[in-house]
């Protein structure tokens, strides 16, 4: 087993590996910014070397302090979490190159995985399905209307050279097809001076559900059950739960072995999670691979007793799964809320600054990961996550109930947080049924500032 | 009349830039007329990059802080001579 893994990261995630290397008998090294000299990452490790600067490509993502740092201090591990350099291919050739085990997949596999076009295409190649479209650009409106019918409307038409949203529409027909494509390529021309639209399965209602997956270096691969993660605010999730309240056995069984085959297919070593959208006929398509440890593991860690952390460090020490699929049973229920240090009443604006009082709920069935402390100084330089509240229950209803009452006890004060929100969120009709869609907070913010002007 | 002083402050806590990125030439230089509404600088604050833009025409008097200059809310960044 590894003697001492270097912590690539800093915030929860790194506090979250310190504990695994602690529990493991691992020496842990911590690295640091300027803006971290006080974090609780550079305190609680064994070791901690300062790496630079505040900003972040001047210290978490310079690839060279970090490789330095691990030569001069002994490290066979490195450790990148989320974020920063976790699914840079290079830092982990690197890592390869230095004789120092990466622990996430092999630096061939993230190059495949980080490729949208590539992965596309290996995933293609397999029986998981992907969101059929025109893969080249359309010339004119006549192949807009063969590629569409050939598809099936409803269709979305989308700019090569947008994103976010931009420069996108539905049609339902071949009517509002061709009346889209003519209007839709002046937009593409003005707004990215590109005029190149393709086209798209338009999902309608999707949800964003994911599935963990653990492969070791043997070749066992297994997944773990999905995370339902379609509480979104511009692809940013705020609420995770696990099980999702819309898949069945049948749906998980079918998209656990899709997701292993799209493992296998990219060469997946180590934890990882493939995202797919779900139509509400319980459709799904191949979306993405994380190649990395999630933001939301601990949903997961809950509903099946698996420390996901503790078994990325074994795969890279070379150790095979210590179970098989069978083994693997979904119990109760799990929910996560991300806390952020934003303001939810000024359109999500960063709230960094300095945390002057801390209670933090406890109690039965409640885990928080955070770096908070009462006193401590919230950076403007990094991501706004500060915690992340997860609760365990027996089911979906009594987790409501219970992270309701831990989001009451959850008092942060000195920054603007989304407690608030996430208390609002977990008081609607529609989350409180399950039934939701990626759009649900356009929604819900909608319906709420209306009633509140009203 | 004497001209007055129009000072563009931080609206956050974050890091200042004079450029949307690394490779272009800064927003405004002193001594530059601008006009009202044009984009003076960029605050990134927590992977957020954030867009000032001034409300009064005129002339850049003084850029109070360095690229890439912590800043703090409220903090004087630019003033104008309007």
């Amino acid at each position: 087993m590894f003697t001492k893994i270097l912590i690539a990261n800093r915030g929860e995630i790194a506090l979250r590996i310190i504990q695994a290397c602690r529990e493991m008998g691992i020496a842990s090294l911590a690295v640091y910014s300027d803006a971290d000299q006080d974090a609780l990452h550079t305190r609680f490790a064994d070791e901690a070397i300062h790496i630079g600067p505040a900003l972040s490509r001047k210290s978490y993502l310079n690839l060279d302090r970090i490789m330095a740092a691990a030569r001069k201090n002994g490290v066979d591990a490195i450790h990148p979490g989320y974020g920063f350099l976790s699914e840079n291919a290079t830092f982990a050739q690197a890592c390869e190159a230095e004789g120092i085990a990466f622990i996430g997949p092999s630096s061939d596999c993230l190059a495949r995985a980080g490729d949208k076009a590539r992965i596309r295409g290996i995933v293609a190649g397999t029986d998981v399905p992907i969101i059929p479209g025109s893969t080249a650009a359309l010339v004119d409106v006549e192949s807009a209307c063969q590629a569409a019918q050939k598809i099936g409307y409803p269709v979305i038409i989308k700019a090569s050279g947008g994103g976010g949203g931009r420069g996108m529409r539905v049609a339902y027909n071949q009517q509002a097809l061709i009346e889209a494509f003519e209007v839709a390529g002046g937009e593409a021309r003005a707004a990215f001076g590109n005029p190149d639209l393709y086209l798209e399965k338009y999902i309608e209602r999707p949800r964003h559900i994911e599935i963990q997956i653990l492969a070791d270096r043997q070749g066992h691969c297994i997944h773990l059950g999905e995370r339902e993660c379609s509480i979104q605010k511009r692809y940013q999730k705020l609420i995770e739960e696990a099980p999702s309240p819309f898949v069945d056995d049948d749906l998980r069984r079918d998209m656990g072995r899709a997701a292993i085959e799209v493992a296998q297919a990219v060469g997946y070593q180590n934890a990882g999670t493939i995202e797919f959208l779900v139509d509400a006929q319980k459709n799904f398509y191949f979306m993405e691979v994380n190649a990395r440890i999630q933001v939301e593991h601990p949903v997961t860690e809950w509903v099946t007793g698996i420390d996901l952390i503790r078994q990325q460090i074994r795969i890279a020490d070379g150790q095979p799964l210590p179970f098989k699929q069978t083994d693997i049973k979904i119990q109760g229920w799990s929910m996560e809320c991300r806390i952020n240090a934003a303001d939810p009443e000024n359109d999500f604006m960063p709230s960094p600054g300095e945390v002057n009082r801390l209670l933090l709920p406890h109690g039965p069935g409640v885990r928080v990961d955070t770096m908070l402390y009462p006193g401590c100084m919230v950076p403007p330089f990094y991501d706004s996550l500060i915690c992340k509240l997860s609760v365990w229950d027996e089911d979906r209803p009594a987790v409501i109930r219970r992270m309701g009452r831990a989001l009451m006890a959850c008092q942060i004060e000195g920054i603007d947080v989304t407690v608030p929100f996430h208390r609002r969120v977990l008081a609607d009709p529609d989350f409180i049924r399950g039934d939701f869609d990626t759009h649900f907070l356009k929604r819900f913010e909608t319906s709420e500032s209306g009633s509140r002007q009203s | 009349m004497g001209k007055s002083i129009y000072t563009i402050t931080s609206p956050l806590m974050g890091t200042f830039y004079h450029a949307s990125n690394p490779d272009e030439a800064p927003l405004v230089k002193e001594g530059q007329h601008i006009e009202a509404s044009s984009v003076v600088c960029i605050i990134e604050s927590m992977k957020i990059f954030t867009e000032l833009r001034t409300e009064k025409s005129g002339l850049v008097k003084s850029i109070l802080v360095e690229n890439e200059e912590a800043v703090m809310k409220n903090q004087a960044l630019i003033e104008i001579e309007v």
